[in-house]
C-alpha cells in the first residue's frame, strides 16, 4: 500500500501492451458509440459577466481509458469556472437536460434564501426541461464553488469553481493564479456505493487489520476497538477501491499541470469538491503561505501541509523557483490514493511523485477519550501541569509540534492518575438524547481538537497547519460574546452506515434548529463518531472558536470536527431565511446527517 | 436447555442497547479525569456546572505563556508566542496551546455561554421561508421529498452465507444457508433459508423463515415471524422469536426460539467469527447448537441438546462479495436425538470436509 498505485500499474500496462491498447481504444472511441452523450471536456471554460447560462446534462467522462457516466454543466467536468466581481449582479440561467430534477447551490456565497439552491429548503428544484434563473447581488470576494444539491449528482461531476475578485485592490499580491479543484470520481453509481455501505459498513476499507498486516496496531488497542465493535482502520467510508482522485478532472496519470515563471508569486485556489474524500495537501519543496480559507482572507501563515475536507477552500501563495517542476500532492486521508498534478515552468515536465505514506490508524483519542496526554495534563491534572508543565510537551526539533498532544499511545504515562475508572462509551447521561440504534458511540470525554492537524499528520516531519493557526486578516465586526451555547452531537452507526445529528436523521427530525435574527450563538459540535466530519452551514460565515481573540477568529462556512473531538463556532445569525446545515460528506448527508436552520424574523418582519 | 437459550438471548440483548464499559487504563492510556465527573458533552438541558477559574489550564500555566488578558472566550489567553502555523520550533507552541485548549471545550468552563432556550423572536414568521417566494404547494412536495431523501432509504441484500458440498465418507451431501433482507435502517423483511441433504437421497432438512427484523440497538435486531420446514417429514410450521447481531469482539450471533403448531418448543443458536489472516484470506470458526424442550419423535428430536455443529472454514475473497472456501465440519446429535438417529441406522456423529461458496449482492 505504500507504493503509488496508479502510475506504476499503468506504466507497466502501457509498456506491455503499448500501442496495442491504444489501438483497441481507437477502435471504439467513446464518442463514436451509439447512444453516447458525448464526452465531457476537461478543458477549463470561464464564465464571466452579468448574464450567464449553464446547461446540466449527462455526458460520458473518460478517465484512464475507461468511460463512465457523468452529470456535467456545459459539458465539462469540473463545471466551468465562474469568475465574478464583488458588487456585480449575478444572473445565471440553469437549464436542466437531465431526466431528473437538478439544482445548483452556490457554496459559500451570501445569497437570498430563495437563491441558495437546495431543493425543498430554498426552492422547489429545477425540473427536467426547465430553466431556472438565479439572480442575486455578489456581496463578497474570494474562492468558492458550486454544486448540485439534488440526489447524489455532486458525486457524478456536477461541481465547479467560483472566483470572485474584490471590488478594490486584492490585499493578497500575486502574479499568477491557478484554480485547483479536487474531487473523487467513481465508475460506480453513487447509489450503488451507498447500497454497498448499507449492506456492509466497511465495504470499501481494504486495509482492515489482519494477522499479516504490516502496520498492526497494538494488541491492546485492537482489543479495545474490537470490544466496542469499532475498527481502528475505519478512516474513510469510501476509499480508492471505488475512487480515482481527480485534480481539475484529471487522474494522477493525466497529470494536470499548471505553469509558472520562476520567481512568480503563484496563487493557488484550492477547492475540495469531493463527495467523500478528505485530502492532505502538500507540494514537496514548496512552502505554502495560506492567505485565505473558505474565501475569507486570513493573516498569511506559512506551512508545508494541511488537511482539506470536502466543501473547504484554501488559497495559498507559492513562489516556485528555477527551472524545475513540483508535484502537487493531495493524498486521501486514508492513504489509499492521491490526486496528483504538477506545477512546472513548461508543459511536459514532472517531478518525483512521493509514495503514499503508511496508513494511519485510529487511537483512543479518536473515540472521544479526551485530548491525549495534553488533555490529561491541561484538563484534569492541574497539579501535574503546574509542577512539570513540559512533561507532556516533548517539542520535536524542527517539527510542526503538532505531533505531541494527540498521541496517547506514545505518552501514556504523562498523567497516569486515577486510571482504572471505566468509561462508558455509550452513556445516555452524557448524550442527553435518546440512544437509538443509529448511535453506536457517545464520546465519553470529547476535547476540543481544533489544534489537531488530522489523522496521520501528527508526525510527518514538517509543518502542518491546524485551525488554531488561522487568524482573520481584518477584524471581525461582531465581537459580542455569544448569548447562548447550542450543543450538537454528530452521531452515527458505522456498521449500519447511519449518520445523524443528536441521534436523529433529518428524515426523523425535520424540525429546524432555530436562531433569532442577529443573535450571537456559540455552536459546539461534539463528534460522537470516529470519523472526521466537515460540517457546513449555508448562507452564513461563522467564526471558529480557535483560541484567537473574538475579532480575529477566522471566518468559515465549513468546520471540520475531528474524530471523537469537539469544535465550536460563534455565529451571528444575520441572514434571515431557511438554510441547510449538514455534514459535507455527501453520503453522510444523504444518510440523514443534516438539519434545517431557520433565522427569524424574516426580512421586513422585524 | 431453555435456560441456556434464554441466557444467551438475554446476553445478546443486554449488549445491544446499553453502555459498554471501557477501561482506558487497560489500553495503556491512563486518563486522569477523577477530578471532573464526565466533563464531556454535557447534555444541552443541563445547566452549566459552576467551575472555578482556577480550573483553567491557562491559570496554571507559567504566566509568561499567557500574554493576553482572559476574555469571555477563554481562548485568547492561550495565544502562544508564535501566532503562525508552526514555524520550526516555534510550532511547538500551538501544541502546548492545544493541550490547554483541549480541556476548555469539553465542559462548561467559564467563557462558554449558558445553554438557554431559543429566543422567542426565532419562533416568529412563516414556518418555511421559501413559501413566500414559491408556490407553497410545490414547496410542500419538494420538502417532503427532501426530508425523505435525507435518511429514509430502503435497500435489499441477498446473502448466500454457505453453499457447500460436504465430503463425508461414503455419503457426500450438500448444505446451504442464506438470507435476503429488504427494508430501511430499522425495519426489514428478512427471509432466511437453510437446508441439507445427501446427493443420493431426498433432502434431510429444508427450512424457510419469513421474519420482521427490527433494530433494537446499534448492533442487534430482534426478529419475529414464521418458519416452515418442508423437510424433515412431516413438515412443520413454527412461530419464531429471535435475535441476531454482533457481540463485542465482532462475534456474529443469531439465536431463536421456535414454537411449532403442535406446541413443541425448540431453539437454535449460532455464533461465528471472521479471523482475517490477510485482508482477503479469512478463517471462520462457526458453532451451532440446537435444543428442544421436549421429545418430538415424529421428526426424530429428543428433549435437551439435540444437535451441535462446529465448523472451520477458510475462504478467499476473490472480490469483496465473492469468496470460495474450504473447511471442515463436525456435527453430532446428542441424547435422545442421538438414539433416534441410531435407531434409523444413521450415524449420529460425522465429520466432513466442505467446499463451498460465500457470496452476496
Amino acid at each position: 500500500m505504500k507504493n503509488y498505485p496508479v502510475g506504476r500499474r499503468n506504466l507497466l500496462r502501457s509498456a506491455l501492451f503499448g500501442s496495442g491498447a491504444l489501438a483497441m481504444n481507437s477502435l471504439f472511441p467513446a464518442w463514436a458509440k451509439t447512444g453516447t452523450h458525448g464526452l465531457a471536456s476537461k478543458d477549463r471554460t470561464v464564465l464571466s459577466g452579468e448574464s450567464l447560462a449553464l446547461t446540466i446534462a449527462r455526458k460520458d467522462f473518460q478517465l484512464d481509458g475507461r468511460v463512465g457516466h457523468a452529470v456535467t454543466a456545459n459539458g465539462t467536468l469540473p463545471a466551468p469556472l465562474i469568475r465574478l466581481k464583488e458588487g456585480q449582479r449575478f444572473r445565471m440561467a440553469v437549464t436542466n437536460h437531465l431526466n431528473e430534477d437538478t439544482s445548483i447551490h452556490w457554496h459559500g456565497l451570501l445569497v437570498p434564501p430563495a437563491m441558495d439552491g437546495v431543493p425543498g429548503i430554498s426552492f422547489p428544484g429545477i425540473r427536467p426541461g426547465e430553466t431556472f434563473v438565479y439572480d442575486f447581488p455578489v456581496r463578497q470576494s474570494g474562492t468558492y464553488w458550486y454544486h448540485s444539491h439534488s440526489g447524489l449528482q455532486e458525486q457524478q461531476g456536477h461541481y465547479g469553481p467560483i472566483v470572485i475578485d474584490p471590488a478594490g485592490a486584492d490585499p493578497v499580491p500575486y502574479e499568477r493564479e491557478h484554480v485547483i479543484v479536487l474531487s473523487d470520481w467513481s465508475f460506480l453509481h453513487p447509489h450503488e456505493i451507498v447500497g454497498l455501505l448499507k449492506k456492509q459498513g466497511g465495504f470499501f476499507n481494504r486495509g482492515k487489520q489482519a494477522l499479516t498486516s504490516p502496520n498492526r496496531v497494538s494488541s491492546q488497542t485492537n482489543k479495545s476497538f474490537a470490544q466496542m465493535r469499532m475498527d481502528p482502520t475505519d478512516i474513510s467510508d469510501v476509499s480508492a477501491a471505488a475512487y480515482t482522485f481527480l485534480m481539475n478532472g484529471h487522474s494522477p496519470d493525466e497529470n494536470w499541470t499548471g505553469l509558472f515563471h520562476a520567481g512568480e508569486r503563484v496563487r493557488l485556489r484550492l477547492i475540495n469538491a469531493s463527495a467523500m474524500s478528505i485530502y492532505n495537501f502538500r507540494i514537496p519543496g514548496l512552502p505554502l503561505t495560506i492567505v485565505s480559507v473558505d474565501g475569507q482572507n486570513v493573516r498569511p501563515v506559512e506551512t508545508d501541509e494541511f488537511q482539506i475536507s470536502p466543501a473547504e477552500t484554501y488559497d495559498m501563495i507559492v513562489t516556485p523557483a528555477g527551472e524545475q517542476a513540483y508535484t502537487i500532492v493531495a493524498e486521501s486521508i486514508d492513504r489509499t490514493g492521491m490526486a496528483r498534478g504538477t506545477l512546472a515552468p513548461r508543459m511536459g515536465m514532472s517531478a518525483a511523485i512521493p509514495p503514499l505514506r503508511e496508513r494511519p490508524t485510529l487511537k483512543m483519542v479518536d473515540m472521544g477519550m479526551g485530548g491525549g496526554s495534553g488533555h490529561q495534563m491541561g484538563g484534569h491534572n492541574m497539579g501535574a501541569m503546574a509542577t512539570k508543565p513540559e512533561a507532556s510537551m516533548p517539542h520535536g526539533s524542527g517539527h510542526a509540534g503538532h505531533d505531541t498532544p494527540e498521541l496517547p499511545e506514545k505518552a501514556p504515562d504523562a498523567a497516569s492518575h486515577g486510571g482504572g475508572m471505566g468509561h462508558s462509551m455509550r452513556d445516555p447521561k452524557i448524550a442527553g438524547f435518546e440512544l437509538n440504534p443509529g448511535v453506536d458511540m457517545i464520546s465519553p470525554m470529547p476535547a476540543d481538537r481544533t489544534g489537531y492537524p488530522g489523522l496521520g499528520l501528527e508526525n510527518v516531519g514538517h509543518r502542518v497547519l491546524t485551525y488554531r493557526d488561522l487568524e482573520a486578516a481584518t477584524p471581525n465586526v461582531d465581537t459580542r460574546p455569544p448569548e447562548r451555547q447550542l450543543d450538537i452531537h454528530l452521531t452515527g452507526n458505522m456498521e449500519r452506515f447511519m449518520w445523524s445529528f443528536d441521534g436523529k436523521k433529518l428524515s426523523e427530525n425535520p424540525d429546524p434548529i432555530r436562531f433569532a435574527r442577529n443573535e450571537r450563538v456559540r455552536v459546539k459540535l461534539i463528534n460522537d463518531t470516529m470519523m472526521t466530519h466537515p460540517i457546513h452551514l449555508h448562507g452564513h460565515f461563522f467564526e471558529i472558536v480557535n483560541g484567537k481573540p473574538p475579532a480575529r477568529q477566522p471566518k468559515k462556512h465549513t468546520l471540520t470536527v475531528q474524530p471523537g473531538g469537539t469544535a465550536s463556532f460563534d455565529l451571528t445569525a444575520d441572514e434571515p431565511g431557511d438554510w441547510a446545515f449538514h455534514c459535507h460528506l455527501l453520503l453522510h448527508m444523504h444518510a440523514g446527517m443534516m438539519r434545517v436552520v431557520t433565522v427569524r424574523p424574516l426580512e421586513g418582519e422585524a | 436447555m431453555r435456560v441456556f437459550l434464554a441466557t444467551s438471548i438475554a446476553l445478546a440483548l443486554s449488549s445491544t442497547g446499553h453502555a459498554q464499559q471501557m477501561d482506558p487504563a487497560k489500553d495503556g492510556h491512563h486518563m486522569d479525569h477523577g477530578g471532573m465527573a464526565m466533563p464531556g458533552g454535557n447534555p444541552p438541558s443541563d445547566p452549566p456546572m459552576p467551575m472555578d477559574h482556577s480550573m483553567h489550564a491557562g491559570d496554571s500555566m507559567p504566566p509568561s505563556s499567557d500574554p493576553a488578558p482572559m476574555d469571555h472566550s477563554m481562548h485568547s489567553g492561550h495565544a502562544m508566542p508564535s501566532p503562525s502555523a508552526g514555524k520550526g520550533n516555534g510550532a511547538a507552541a500551538p501544541s502546548g496551546h492545544g493541550m490547554a485548549g483541549g480541556h476548555m471545550h469539553h465542559g462548561p468552563v467559564p467563557g462558554d455561554p449558558p445553554h438557554k432556550p431559543v429566543d422567542g423572536r426565532a419562533l416568529t414568521g412563516p414556518a418555511h421561508a421559501a413559501d413566500l417566494s414559491y408556490d407553497p404547494a410545490v414547496m410542500a412536495k419538494a420538502r417532503a421529498n427532501m426530508i425523505r431523501e435525507h435518511g429514509e432509504m430502503t435497500f435489499a441484500k441477498v446473502m448466500l452465507d454457505r453453499l457447500e458440498t460436504k465430503i463425508v465418507d461414503g455419503k457426500d451431501g450438500y448444505a446451504w444457508e442464506g438470507d435476503l433482507w429488504t427494508g430501511n435502517d430499522i425495519d426489514k423483511l428478512w427471509i432466511k433459508s437453510e437446508g441439507e441433504g445427501s446427493f443420493d437421497a431426498a433432502p434431510e432438512q429444508v427450512e424457510v423463515q419469513a421474519l420482521w427484523s427490527h433494530a433494537i440497538g446499534p448492533w442487534f435486531d430482534v426478529q419475529l415471524g414464521a418458519r416452515h420446514d418442508f423437510r424433515p417429514n412431516p413438515d412443520r410450521t413454527y412461530g419464531v422469536v429471535g435475535v441476531r447481531g454482533l457481540l463485542p469482539y465482532w462475534l456474529e450471533v443469531d439465536g431463536a426460539l421456535f414454537l411449532s403448531q403442535k406446541g413443541d418448543v425448540t431453539a437454535r443458536g449460532e455464533v461465528e467469527y471472521d479471523l482475517r489472516i490477510t485482508p482477503k484470506l479469512i478463517l471462520q470458526p462457526r458453532a451451532e447448537v440446537n435444543l428442544a424442550a421436549q421429545n418430538v419423535p415424529e421428526i426424530g428430536v429428543g428433549a435437551g441438546l439435540t444437535q451441535a455443529e462446529l465448523g472451520l472454514r477458510l475462504r478467499y475473497h476473490v472480490t469483496q462479495q465473492f469468496a470460495p472456501y474450504v473447511g471442515v465440519q463436525w456435527e453430532s446429535a446428542f441424547g435422545r436425538t442421538r438414539r433416534y438417529l441410531r435407531a434409523e441406522g444413521e450415524d449420529p456423529s460425522r465429520a466432513a470436509v466442505v467446499l463451498g461458496l460465500r457470496a452476496w449482492f
